[in-house]
């Protein structure tokens, strides 16, 4: 067979920033009609690598071929030209638009004034392609998986022949994910060439053609997807052998640390986020909550560390009501949160202070006299450093100019230096690597071993029946099921997430979500 | 009877005369605004519209001259504006404030320096006659509203126009579509080919030309009479700013928000008359104290300020980007 003309070929690329170099020497190629996945660990730079597809940045150094003809890519603009379009893992769309007009930005061929015609014309071309959007719909009511439709059908109008996706599951469900794979064959084979960007190695078998690694900013190989497997590229991807399997030590569980009856807490819009919610956790287990994104996880959590007023029901710490204490009182009891949300960085951490003050900022009422204690703050950050393996120059470093995987070390460290009994954490590894994940695991089942009880928020179904002890499904607010997590499968979770399954009532005799030897006072009898 | 209606026409048609500046600096600043670009330079860029657009229009006796040579030099600001946060990045509050301390500045030293020669504005009829009042047919033959709203003079139709216009241009073509994706969320607009820095530069000069008519109005209004303590512009441009939340970026809604703040501002002339007219229903006007009546249309800008610091995001048509600098290489 005659060897295809490459879509794009990128060869000897080189790219710093400042004295980071984020790129070093890479080449990478892709045919049309074949999809090639670009992996690598956090950092490795293959959003850098992209973006200078995609006209962000310009290379240092190296060539670009499109059709095989050497191209400068100079802005956003040039790329578009080029039949380039890319899928950005923030999603680059005006919110107060519609989705029609989101389109209608970049489009050069209509006239001047906008007409309502353009809905027709965008709705048209979007079942063209097999899309099913609504054009007049703002990007502020859209589900995240619409948006990342929308940012789809919008190369696509622009005639994209090349499409990059920038880790398009992160944010998906089972389902949507599945869903997107079928839409990417379908442009595969309409003779589109895909590169996604992802560090899930499952999803890498399941969808590429070839797969580029990148180490470290440094080009490692490029091998067929057929002839690979989970191993080897883990290998390749951290440089060493790495154990893939997570630990669930099995500890004496104590009575119930933190109990939740009939919990209902209203959103940021007044809607009801959390709907009538019984739960509880043990010294020594991690509770693991599922669903899909914005099902109430972040009230839940805002409102166990007292961020957030509820509306009715109970949350009994030990024994005691801790409804309506004040965030620095449930501290004192040994509650911690820390919620890792979609831009890593917005809570819980001063992204411009150092690690040091960032310690500090938990204990400031501590100190004695008006003075900053600097001294104590300094020898923690150096603990946690240390114990964490936190890659850092110093312990006066901004938190900002640290990577991800060690921003939420220092965020998890902090935590856990002030000796909490229950831990409430929220996407701990949101974006990290299979190194920094698996260094995230090991830290909360110490701590599980220590008798601390962990409600694990996560989205990564596969790391959650491996890692937690029960895991509860919320649909909309309400619980689907409290399901041990060795007893359950990713379909039987994916049904309840989207809320086909209802096991809250599986066992009759015993109401989900109420343990037997609760501690609430309450002599009421919970059988009826 | 007949005299009552008369002093509330005059208090009507006051309240349209004395306050358009407010307009044009409202809706110069949100065409500035929905760029992305806070400017809180109104003040100085209104003042050196109204000195040049004034003093050249003296010197050519002519309308058009001084309003397109106060748009240009209200536009330099702009332009100043644009070179300081867009191309290097400076922070765009201080930049605005620094804008106004120079409009400021240069108003004072040219006024100044031309001491003795200030031409009068008798000696230019153009100028005179241009703002003389335009009655419109028809519609001023309507009895109240005819003699307040239709017997203006051309600048007040001209800002209407302005309005509504600059209203249509952001809602209905595809350019003030990018505009406001510029404003909204400049990352996304650069993506699909949307040059920043060129819809920032032409639509913050633009804006700033806008404000630039409103100082030039100012100075008619005033008889371009040069006094070494006050400048024309009197605060309007830090209420235009306000005015700007008010409408909720807006400009036709802009029209309303300066009625309504003119409304007030006007009262402080009118309490007398209105209280001399109407004894019973509007006695207590004048036993308000003057500095009240000073002090009102601020209080008003605070009020409103606070309402619309509870709006909604949805409804609002505040640029999310708005106060924030663009760079596309920033990580």
């Amino acid at each position: 067979m005659e060897e295809q003309r490459y879509a794009i070929e990128m060869r000897g690329i080189c790219k710093s920033f400042g004295s980071v170099a984020a790129n070093k020497d890479i080449n990478l190629n892709v045919r049309p009609g074949e999809i090639l996945a670009l992996l690598g660990e956090n950092g490795s730079g293959k959003t850098t690598l992209m973006n200078m597809l995609s006209g962000i940045y310009k290379p240092d150094s190296g060539s670009v071929f499109v059709d095989g003809r050497e191209v400068a890519i100079n802005s956003p603009e040039d790329s578009k030209k080029l039949g380039i379009g890319m899928v950005h893992q923030h999603f680059k769309l005006v919110d107060v638009f519609s989705a029609a007009d989101n389109i209608w930005l970049g489009d050069e061929t209509s006239g001047p004034v906008l007409k309502k015609e353009r809905y027709n014309i965008i709705h048209d071309m979007a079942q063209r392609f097999g899309f099913d959007i609504d054009p007049r719909k703002k990007v502020y009511n859209m589900a995240v998986s619409e948006k990342q439709t929308l940012e789809i059908v919008k190369v696509l109008y622009y005639g994209a022949k090349i499409i990059i996706l920038d880790e398009p599951t992160a944010v998906l469900t089972i389902q949507e994910t599945a869903r997107l794979f079928d839409v990417l064959r379908r442009m595969k084979a309409e003779g589109h060439a895909i590169i996604i960007i992802t560090h899930k190695l499952n999803e890498v078998l399941e969808i590429s053609d070839r797969v580029t690694i990148l180490r470290k900013g440094e080009y490692i190989t490029t091998v067929d997807t057929a002839s690979a497997d989970e191993q080897r590229l883990t290998e390749y991807m951290v440089g060493r052998k790495v154990e893939l399997n997570i630990e669930r030590p099995v500890v004496d569980k104590t009575r119930p640390l933190l109990e939740i009856r009939d919990l209902t807490i209203k959103n940021d819009e007044g809607a009801v986020a959390i709907d009538k919610v019984n739960f509880y956790i043990r010294g020594g287990e991690i509770l693991g909550v599922a669903g899909i994104a914005g099902c109430g996880q972040k009230e839940l959590c805002e409102a166990i560390a007292g961020l957030r007023s509820i509306e009715s029901g109970q949350m009994i710490h030990k024994g005691d009501n801790i409804v309506g204490l004040s965030p620095k009182a449930i501290l004192d009891k040994g509650i911690s949160m820390s919620f890792i949300p979609e831009d890593r960085l917005g809570m819980g951490l001063a992204p411009s202070m150092s690690i040091t003050d960032n310690m500090l900022l938990k204990k400031y009422d501590q100190a004695k006299g008006p003075f900053v204690d600097r001294k104590t703050g300094r020898a923690e950050a150096r603990q946690v450093i240390k114990d964490l393996e936190i890659v850092t120059p110093s312990t006066e470093t901004p938190v900002r100019r640290l990577s991800g995987g060690n921003v939420q070390k220092v965020l998890l460290g902090r935590e856990i230096k002030a000796g909490p009994n229950v831990i409430v954490t929220a996407y701990p590894v949101r974006g990290l690597d299979i190194n920094s994940s698996y260094a995230i695991y090991d830290i909360l089942n110490q701590q599980k071993k220590d008798g601390v009880g962990i409600l694990f928020v996560g989205e990564d179904l596969d790391v959650m029946i491996d890692l937690c002890d029960k895991i509860m499904v919320l649909c909309h607010g309400k619980v689907m099921g409290v399901v041990h997590a060795h007893k359950t499968s990713k379909e039987e979770l994916g049904l309840m997430m989207t809320g086909a399954l209802d096991l809250s009532n599986k066992y009759e005799d015993r109401p989900a979500g109420i343990a037997r030897d609760s501690r609430i006072e309450e002599t009421k009898e919970v059988e009826e | 009877m007949n005299d009552s209606m008369s002093v509330l026409t005059l208090f009507l048609f006051n309240i349209v005369l004395v306050n358009t500046p407010l307009l044009y600096g409202t809706v110069g600043e949100i065409m500035v605004e929905k760029s992305g670009s806070l400017d809180l330079g109104v003040e100085g860029t209104m003042a050196v519209g109204a000195i040049f657009g004034y003093l050249a229009g003296c010197a050519a006796n002519s309308l058009a001259v001084g309003l397109l040579v106060s748009f240009l030099a209200a536009g330099l600001c702009g332009l100043l504006f644009s070179v300081l946060t867009v191309s290097l990045q400076a922070n765009q509050n201080v930049t605005g404030l620094t804008i106004t301390t120079f409009g400021l500045g240069l108003y004072f030293f040219v006024g100044k320096g031309i001491g003795e020669k200030w031409p009068s504005m008798t000696g230019a009829s153009a100028l005179v006659n241009g703002f003389s009042a335009i009655e419109i047919p028809v519609l001023s033959k309507i009895p109240f509203l005819g003699k307040a709203v239709f017997s203006q003079n051309g600048l007040v139709y001209l800002g209407i126009a302005v309005s509504v216009l600059v209203w249509w241009y952001l809602t209905f073509t595809k350019t003030g579509l990018r505009l406001r994706a510029v404003g909204e969320n400049p990352g996304a607009a650069d993506s699909v080919g949307v040059n920043i820095l060129l819809y920032k530069y032409i639509h913050i000069i633009a804006g700033s030309g806008i404000m630039g008519l409103g100082g030039f109005y100012m100075a008619l209004y005033m008889s371009g009479s040069f006094e070494g303590s006050n400048c024309w512009i009197n605060g309007y441009g830090w209420i235009a700013i306000a005015l700007v939340i008010f409408a909720n970026w807006n400009p036709v809604l802009a029209i309303l928000g300066t009625l309504v703040f003119g409304f007030f501002n006007t009262l402080q002339i009118y309490s007398g008359s209105l209280a001399g007219t109407f004894p019973g229903a509007l006695g207590w006007l004048s036993a308000v104290p003057p500095q009240l009546y000073k002090a009102l249309p601020f209080l008003i800008t605070a009020i409103v300020l606070i309402a619309s610091s509870v709006r909604k995001r949805e409804g609002s048509g505040q640029p999310a980007a708005l106060g924030l600098n663009y760079f596309r290489e920033e990580r």
